[in-house]
């Protein structure tokens, strides 16, 4: 979900970058060579950070978690290719059951306090994390560790319940100093920036730790400005108050003649998702006759001149060898073929298929999709009506409450596996929220997580993504562009396979 | 002075006039579908064929804006109504009797007044759900207190005056005294809030649509465009300026009617 | 004496029912606050853990109780979203929206005072006749219309202010101030409108009455009446009117501060509703009314003090 982003991705991504005059290295990891250190910029937010700082606690808020990547690391971290490189930790090995996992630490790296990392620090933050002590976890996921222990000063075991070959990725938690109480307003981690304030609704300041282990940030300080409104968002770009901003949509880009453009993508399945248990979409013609109403390539214009990707099951690019691109045409645009359809299922003139699309109001790209999908529906004789409601509202009712006939929002990965990505059509998982039921597809899924090997885990899931395709289960759309505008004087913005921010190689250029 | 009066009022009808006959008309033809999605025309600069140019999706905003005005037109008049209705009736009981029912249903407008108002829109349109008519009854039950508090002191002004002694005198009952003799004595005063009425109602519907609770998308309303129009501020104003202005038309011509029919003598307390 | 007495008990009671109906919207909305604190993906133990941890597992009245009693301590609670007191997270909000509303209520008398006045002066003349319809159109604009025509106009045209620039009081007062003067024109321009007319009509009813034609009937200047005996007794509805007019301003306040990104409590209001973050919305929706009230209470002394006849409670 949109709102929950916490996307790891195992393979290359994706990236067009375009109006983007210095070329980005051929490595992508180390900072232009034309960048020089110093200097301050505003960044622009258009929500303000809604959690707690602690990034335990804020795993699951996805405002958060963009932000903070620059003030904390895990024992690995994410690359911008999506691979996981040691961090705090300088190497691993795991064994060759898959459950146990030996870390290695990284020499000098230091807290922003001043304070060195030690195996203690380790152990306390994963075991916090996993809830060890008081059996509720606070990350997800990390319930399947059994263990974590530090065999010796620069050493960190931990075992898992049962192999998971997945499991590496949940390692990118962050490391906390030991015993630290006040990560909710005055976080401290090893990252290369340190966070110094945060006012509510107005902004977030984070100044460049001296003391990184790694390749310092070159600015001095970076203030992060929220912003909500997406015309005041535009205004301050235009008048250089704000430096650099992400998630804009086209027409707002379109506004911003002094800036640079890079484009990316936000890595969600964005689509029409169908409550599978209730009439009308309980029979697949009806289902089928939707996608095939529906132009995926006419929203994508429409509502970011082009910039999305289009997709035919859950699943997006950035996530490699597990993308199928086969899928994306499996229904072409094609209105007589969906009228046929819906004529099979009963459906016509005088008797029109009529059905309620419920939006979360606040996400513009959603609310935009299906307006234009109630127009291109009325045109096979579909009688669709828009609901618009608050997040918390949509939250409670549509995916908690599963009241709902079809709703449009976009849908990612909570963790770096394509696992995250398909289990919630599992009709074992509480996350079903379509109410999917259907005997294969929980088959493969099985199959592919408790899979030994790569080869075989990526061909369940392979097959689980094609039942979702066939089945229709949801009509899918797209994966929505994310655009950036950049300060033209400043170089060195990477995009990265999962929603967050990296500052640390941005800097003006010489 | 009179001149001028008669002026505003002028003024004021012909404007209404020409814009309820627009409204009519949208509600019986517009040039276009108004929301006909066109992927080949979008945030087309105004032509002959589109008079006030296309929006984001390539929809005719000159449909739009008399589909649009015809719906805040009607959520403005219909809260303006029932907020007047009741609060006349509240007001004038509660003015022209007073005791416990006059503290107690004051207290209640006083409550509700000061209740930050886009909460208890909230809380209605949870309750009863959205869309054009919702919000008709939602904001119609939040104007009720300011006009019956409105109304309830001017009752209890007139109240003491002769006219109404002297009406008494010779006989009259209490609710012919109230709705005979007090009452139409109340309306300059309440004519000019019951335009101030319909100002702010359109402009509560135009902050229920930022927040998503308004008139529901496809459909269009003045305050919903207008606050999606902002984004393409700069490459198509007109989108922003045809809304906008459509707005301000709406309660100038309103304004200008209430202004025109006060009488020259009534205590403008707005 | 007794009379104010009475209402002030009233007004107390009244904002403990509003506190109480805050508390009890939250009952009827739908929506958790855990939702924002944890995301989407939260297990259900993790959310029944977190519900315990901020009481929410209690009956409505028993954490009603508890806030209460809260208050009166001086804790206002723990914001759901910010992890810090109420407190903490209100104290620079309140400032930006008082010097908002205060700028604002300024505007409107300097621009209101002089021009009502004028006009009423000169009635019939040519510029009170293009005034007065000025005056209309101006009345007509929605205030976040202006402020979209304003950031427009004075931030990117004529580059006179920086939109989304917002400088904070603490930081450097001046441009604070020079950045605060176009949220608060758009918010003064229509109610100075209102002003005006009312002013001007109110001053044009006075002259109507005997006393002023005694005055010139002893030779005394329209404008020496004006000033001498006309004034005082028009300005007095006026100034009721600008009382409410006040609140109007901090409780409208919301649309201005999201158009020129200003962090005032309008909009932590707004955002703490859709986060369901109660705490803060309770404290923000009892400071709203409480100002609100309070107006009423001071504009009902005060009808009294003008008109001793208005006293309903025989």
């Amino acid at each position: 979900m949109q709102n929950a982003k916490r996307i790891f991705v195992l393979s290359l991504c994706l990236l067009l970058v375009l109006a983007f005059s210095a070329c980005r290295n051929n490595d992508g990891d180390t900072p232009e060579g034309d960048a020089k250190a110093g200097g301050e910029i505003t960044v622009g937010i258009a929500a303000d950070l809604d959690s707690s700082l602690d990034p335990h606690k804020s795993s699951g808020a996805a405002g958060t978690r963009e932000v903070l990547f620059n003030v904390f690391e895990g024992l690995v971290k994410p690359d911008t290719d999506g691979n996981l490189v040691p961090a705090v930790a300088s190497s691993y090995v795991i064994n060759d059951e898959g459950d146990q996992f030996t870390f290695t630490l990284r020499e000098g790296v230091k807290f922003h306090n001043g304070d060195p990392v030690t195996a203690e620090d380790v152990v306390w933050s994963v075991s916090r994390a996993a809830g060890l002590d008081t059996g509720t976890p606070i990350v997800n996921g990390l319930d399947s560790i059994a263990s974590v222990e530090a065999t010796d000063d620069s050493t960190v075991v931990i075992t898992l319940k049962e192999p998971n070959i997945e499991f590496l990725a949940y390692l990118t938690v962050a490391i906390l100093p030991a015993g630290y109480e006040q990560q909710d307003t005055a976080p401290i981690g090893t990252g290369p920036f340190k966070f110094v304030s945060r006012s509510a609704q107005e902004n977030i300041i984070l100044e460049r730790f001296e003391d990184y282990w790694g390749e310092p940030a070159l600015l001095d300080k970076v203030t992060f400005k929220i912003i909500e409104d997406g015309s005041a968002l535009v205004m301050a770009l235009q008048s250089g108050a704000v430096d650099l901003c992400a998630h804009l949509t086209s027409s707002q880009c379109a506004e911003l003649g002094n800036m640079d453009i890079l484009q990316g993508t936000m890595n969600l399945v964005q689509a029409l998702y169908l409550n599978n248990a209730d009439a009308p979409f309980n029979d697949v013609k009806v289902r089928q006759a939707l996608c095939y109403a529906i132009d995926k390539q006419q929203i994508i214009d429409m509502t970011s001149d082009g910039a999305g990707v289009p997709l035919g099951s859950s699943m997006y690019p950035a996530f490699g060898k597990y993308f199928m691109d086969e899928l994306t045409d499996y229904y072409p645009y094609d209105p007589d073929k969906a009228k046929e359809l819906l004529a099979e299922a009963g459906y016509d003139e005088s008797h029109p298929l009529s059905f309620t699309i419920t939006v979360p109001s606040n996400y513009t790209p959603h609310v935009d999709a299906a307006q234009i999908m109630v127009d291109q529906l009325s045109k096979v004789g579909v009688n669709a009506k828009m609901e618009q409601v608050e997040w918390a509202t949509w939250y409670s009712d549509v995916y908690q409450g599963r009241k709902f006939q079809s709703t449009v929002c976009g849908m990612d990965a909570s963790t770096m596996t394509a696992r995250a990505m398909l289990e919630r059509f599992n009709s074992a998982s509480p996350k079903d929220f379509i109410n999917f039921v259907n005997a294969s597809y929980d088959d493969a899924f099985n199959r592919a997580i408790s899979a030994k090997d790569e080869d075989s885990q990526l061909q369940a899931y392979q097959e689980c993504m094609t039942i979702l395709t066939e089945q229709a289960a949801n009509v899918y759309v797209q994966d929505l562009a994310d655009l950036v505008a950049i300060n033209p004087a400043l170089t060195g913005y990477r995009f990265y396979p999962l929603y967050v921010m990296d500052l640390s190689g941005v800097g003006f250029r010489e | 002075m009179k001149k001028r009066r008669n002026y505003n009022l002028i003024l004021g009808l012909a404007l209404t006039c020409a814009m309820v006959g627009l409204i009519v008309m949208g509600w019986l033809w517009t040039p276009f579908d108004p929301n006909a999605m066109d992927p080949a025309s979008r945030l087309q600069s105004p032509s002959l064929t589109h008079l006030l140019g296309t929006d984001n999706f390539g929809r005719d905003i000159f449909s739009r804006v008399l589909q649009g005005a015809g719906a805040t037109f009607l959520i403005g008049v219909a809260v303006v109504l029932i907020g007047g209705v009741c609060g006349v009736l509240i007001g004038g009981f509660c003015g022209y009797y007073g005791g416990w029912l006059d503290d107690l249903l004051m207290r209640s407008a006083d409550i509700i007044t000061a209740f930050p108002s886009i909460l208890l829109a909230l809380v209605i349109i949870s309750l009863i759900g959205a869309g054009k008519y919702r919000i008709i009854i939602a904001l119609g039950v939040l104007f009720i207190p300011s006009f019956s508090r409105l109304v309830r002191g001017e009752v209890a002004r007139c109240k003491s005056q002769e006219y109404v002694a002297n009406a008494r005198l010779m006989g009259a009952k209490d609710l012919r005294v109230l709705f005979v003799h007090i009452l139409p004595n109340t309306f300059p005063v309440l004519l000019s809030s019951l335009a101030i009425g319909f100002n702010n109602a359109v402009l509560a519907e135009a902050s229920m649509s930022y927040l998503g609770i308004g008139v529901q998308p496809p459909d269009p309303s003045l305050g919903r465009m207008l606050s999606e129009a902002q984004t393409y501020f700069f490459s198509a104003p007109w989108y922003a300026l045809s809304a906008g202005c459509a707005i301000v038309l709406l309660i100038l011509g309103v304004g200008l009617i209430a202004d025109g029919l006060g009488g020259r003598r009534r205590r403008d307390r707005a | 004496m007794r009379y104010v007495l009475k209402k002030l008990a009233l007004l107390l009671l009244t904002l403990l029912i509003i506190s109480l109906l805050a508390f009890l919207a939250f009952q009827v909305i739908p929506g958790d606050p855990t939702t924002k604190m944890l995301g989407s993906e939260a297990t259900p133990e993790r959310v029944a853990a977190l519900r315990a941890e901020l009481g929410l597992d209690q009956p409505v009245l028993a954490r009603y109780w508890h806030w209460l009693t809260g208050c009166f301590k001086g804790e206002l609670g723990l914001s759901y979203s910010y992890f810090q007191p109420v407190e903490t997270v209100l104290s620079g909000k309140i400032q930006v929206t008082a010097w908002l509303s205060g700028l604002a209520f300024l505007l409107v008398i300097v621009l209101a005072l002089p021009v009502g006045v004028l006009l009423a002066r000169f009635e019939g003349g040519p510029v009170d006749k293009a005034m007065t319809v000025l005056n209309q159109i101006v009345m007509s604009v929605p205030a976040f219309f202006i402020g979209i025509l304003f950031t427009y106009l004075f931030g990117l045209v004529l580059r006179w202010f920086v939109p989304g620039g917002y400088v904070s009081w603490r930081a450097d007062m001046g441009a604070f101030l020079r950045y605060m003067i176009f949220p608060a024109l758009a918010v003064a321009l229509p109610k100075a409108a209102m002003c005006v007319k009312l002013l001007r009509s109110s001053i044009l009813q006075e002259l109507d009455q005997d006393y002023v034609r005694t005055g010139y009937s002893r030779g005394r200047s329209r404008g020496s009446v004006l000033r001498h005996h006309v004034l005082r007794n028009a300005v007095i509805p006026t100034i009721t009117f600008l009382a409410v007019t006040l609140a109007d301003i901090v409780a409208g306040s919301i649309i201005i501060e999201q158009v020129f990104s200003l962090p005032g409590i309008g909009r932590l209001l707004l955002l703490s509703i859709s986060n369901r973050d109660f705490p803060v919305v309770q404290v923000i929706v009892v400071l709203i009314a409480s100002l609100v009230v309070i107006i009423n209470f001071l504009a009902d002394i005060s009808y009294q003090y003008i008109d001793p006849r208005i006293r309903l409670d025989r």
